[in-house]
């Protein structure tokens, strides 16, 4: 468990990156990861386990899968060239647009796949937690398209400030729980989703929206996130006939962001970024970027970098996107921190609200918060380094985050 | 006599008088700071073991009387630091075997190298950690056992048969037979298939088991009885402790 590397110990794991090695039998990414649960959820963790092993590489199962993002969410998303904003900063800006997914955002990737599997697997309902809402309301749509039962877990605080995504859920059949123990956010309403699964172990499937949590979580999410970056890594071969110099998303838990790093992984002369959430400053409680913060520790079922204590208490975040207001990230993330394969830096929320302003006026795209925060770090590095062709993950649209964006950007508008 | 080996005894001891042990959980320091070795005397003073309870941020295996003493506790200031400095300091302590009850991320923040050193000489004799599976807890394990310190493991309901016996054999003090699927703090009905399920854990535990998880009453604890060694109350004690009342007599109330 322990976080200091040596130079040969960093060889291996960059051997082992390139090798598409993780995550290893035991669910680990290098040191990372692992799965810290109670011991209820052990059989339900193995028979995830004995799924995953028989249907995420299945050709009959990635077949329906697939007909399911294609007929049903609407992929391929397309990629658009930024004209406006690549002239504003000097740099050839392609952005992979997520937000033309059904309902709004990556996220539907992940639960349409992870429900397709729950149905397999003959559970006889779904929950999820959420943050910003997205997961949310793509869980709820994904069980009301294959005829299951869902539960949401969400915390009161971001049920307010995600109020329109709240009636979405409900709109799609979905049982929204609020969430009032805790931080009341995201990392509130996964406990709260573990408690329920504790519950009921043999009868529930627990769709987790990010890829955090115990293995095999951080692996099924990056698997059902891949086609982001697949689609993208094609997508900008055949319109420029080169790879970008530098891809780049935002990362809360970072399903999006593995979902767009994981195909690049093995370019090497391909660069990536991650931009997490900087809130208000650096200081313990003011942001929620664990990688740029944070320390080694286990929350919710894995070993990563996390924002707490000298008492290993977690802290709580802050973060003007819901999304992003998570004190730990995936495991997979803190492994490509670690030998410096993908870079990570913080965005504070008035670059990332400013970016978000420039996108809509310069290219017609609303972009949800989260998403304005790869916008942000991708202006930073396309000022710093011109001429650069630039892969930007947008992530989700920003219709759910205008009762934030009124309180905001609009405040002195209207 | 390593002081695992305390544990499994004071079970054993009580279990011959033809009751089952008490293994009272208290969260230090709640409801107040100040009086956390008070408490603990009084509690040890019926229990025959007693858990003391490390709060943390995220109890994801508990229900919501232990989140809510967690908090309390966290807000006041406790950390595993100053629990195993009153505990080495405390002029009087009981004679029942204590364990630290903690999820694993305070311990990793205390350091895994001085913790069994540092927890052995404030007289701790063992540790429950309910997020940490038997398979990722080699290291904390070995680390405990060159102390003589006890790692308890869980079995459940839902626990298949061989790994009942793995986590029988691999467990130190007693086994922590949870009553039920779900959280802590529950009323648990104890039906037919829950003694059937101790009964089999039973047959195959060389350590004495323990039930956990929603006991509150006297009546669960008799309908238990022929079938485990012990009981552990956690949130009805809690509870009590939070209402003012006298924790002593609630434990004898479960007793006689």
């Amino acid at each position: 468990m322990k976080h200091s590397l040596s130079k040969s110990e960093q060889q291996a794991l960059i051997a082992n990156v390139q090798q598409d090695a993780y995550p290893d039998e035991r669910g680990r990414f290098g040191p990372f990861g692992g799965r810290y649960i109670p011991e209820t959820l052990v059989p339900a963790l193995d028979r995830l386990q004995v799924g995953v092993d028989r249907y995420l590489r299945d050709p009959d199962f990635l077949r329906e899968f697939h007909d399911e993002l294609h007929n049903w969410v609407g992929r391929a998303t397309p990629l658009t060239f930024a004209r406006t904003l690549s002239e504003k900063w000097g740099a050839e800006i392609w952005l992979k647009r997520e937000d033309l997914a059904h309902t709004g955002a990556h996220k539907i990737n992940n639960s349409i796949g992870q429900v397709l599997l729950a149905k397999k697997l003959g559970a006889k309902r779904v929950i999820a937690e959420t943050g910003a809402g997205q997961h949310g309301v793509a869980s709820a749509a994904a069980c009301a398209r294959l005829g299951m039962p869902c539960t949401v877990y969400m915390g009161s605080v971001d049920m307010e400030r995600q109020a329109p995504n709240v009636g979405r859920m409900k709109l799609l059949g979905a049982t929204v729980v609020p969430v009032t123990s805790g931080d009341k956010t995201l990392r509130a309403a996964v406990d709260e989703a573990l408690r329920d699964w504790v519950s009921d172990p043999n009868g529930t499937y627990y769709c987790l929206g990010s890829a955090i949590g115990p293995h095999p979580y951080p692996y099924i999410v990056r698997e059902l996130q891949s086609v982001i970056g697949r689609e993208a890594r094609v997508q900008i071969l055949e319109r420029t006939g080169k790879l970008p110099d530098l891809v780049v998303a935002c990362v809360g838990g970072g399903s999006n962001a593995i979902g767009m790093f994981h195909p690049f992984v093995k370019d090497k002369d391909v660069q990536m970024l991650g931009l997490e959430a900087g809130g208000s400053g650096s200081g313990l409680g003011q942001n929620a970027a664990s990688i740029a913060y944070g320390t080694p520790g286990v929350l919710q079922g894995c070993f990563s970098l996390l924002l707490q204590d000298e008492n290993g208490q977690i802290q709580e975040t802050h973060s003007v996107s819901a999304g992003l207001d998570y004190p730990g990230v995936g495991p997979e993330h803190a492994l490509l921190a670690s030998i410096d394969r993908v870079k990570y830096e913080a965005v504070n929320d008035d670059d990332a609200l400013a970016a978000l302003a420039e996108c809509c006026a310069a290219e017609g795209i609303l972009p949800a918060i989260e998403s304005s925060h790869a916008l942000a770090g991708a202006k930073r590095y396309a000022l710093a380094n011109p001429g650069k062709r630039i892969l930007i993950a947008l992530s989700g649209r920003g219709d759910k985050d205008m009762p934030t964006l009124q309180r905001t950007l609009l405040k002195d508008v209207l | 006599m390593p002081a695992r080996d305390l544990i499994s005894t004071a079970i054993r001891n009580r279990r011959e008088t033809g009751q089952p042990a008490l293994i009272a959980y208290i969260t230090a320091g709640f409801p107040k700071k100040e009086g956390f070795i008070r408490q603990l005397n009084a509690v040890g003073a019926v229990a025959d073991v007693v858990e003391v309870g490390v709060p943390f941020t995220d109890p994801m295996a508990d229900g919501t009387t232990i989140q809510r003493s967690s908090r309390a506790a966290l807000e006041q200031g406790v950390s595993l630091r100053w629990i195993l400095q009153e505990l080495t300091r405390a002029e009087v302590k009981p004679r029942a075997p204590l364990l630290l009850m903690s999820y694993l991320n305070p311990l990793l923040a205390y350091g895994i190298d001085k913790l069994p050193e540092d927890a052995a000489g404030a007289g701790i004799s063992g540790f429950i950690v309910p997020d940490l599976p038997f398979e990722e807890s080699h290291e904390l394990r070995n680390a405990l056992d060159a102390r003589g310190l006890a790692l308890v493991q869980f079995v459940t309901p839902v626990t298949p048969t061989e790994r009942m016996q793995m986590l029988t054999e691999g467990s130190g003090g007693f086994i922590y037979a949870v009553t039920m699927t779900g959280t802590t703090g529950k009323n648990v009905a104890v039906p037919e298939e829950v003694l059937e399920y101790f009964d089999r854990v039973k047959k195959l535990s060389p350590v004495p088991v323990c039930a956990g998880f929603g006991i509150r009453s006297r009546e669960q604890v008799q309908r238990l009885a022929p079938f485990i060694d012990g009981a552990i109350v956690g949130s009805a004690l809690v509870e009590v402790l939070e209402r003012g009342d006298d924790p002593a007599q609630f434990l004898r109330s479960l007793r006689e």
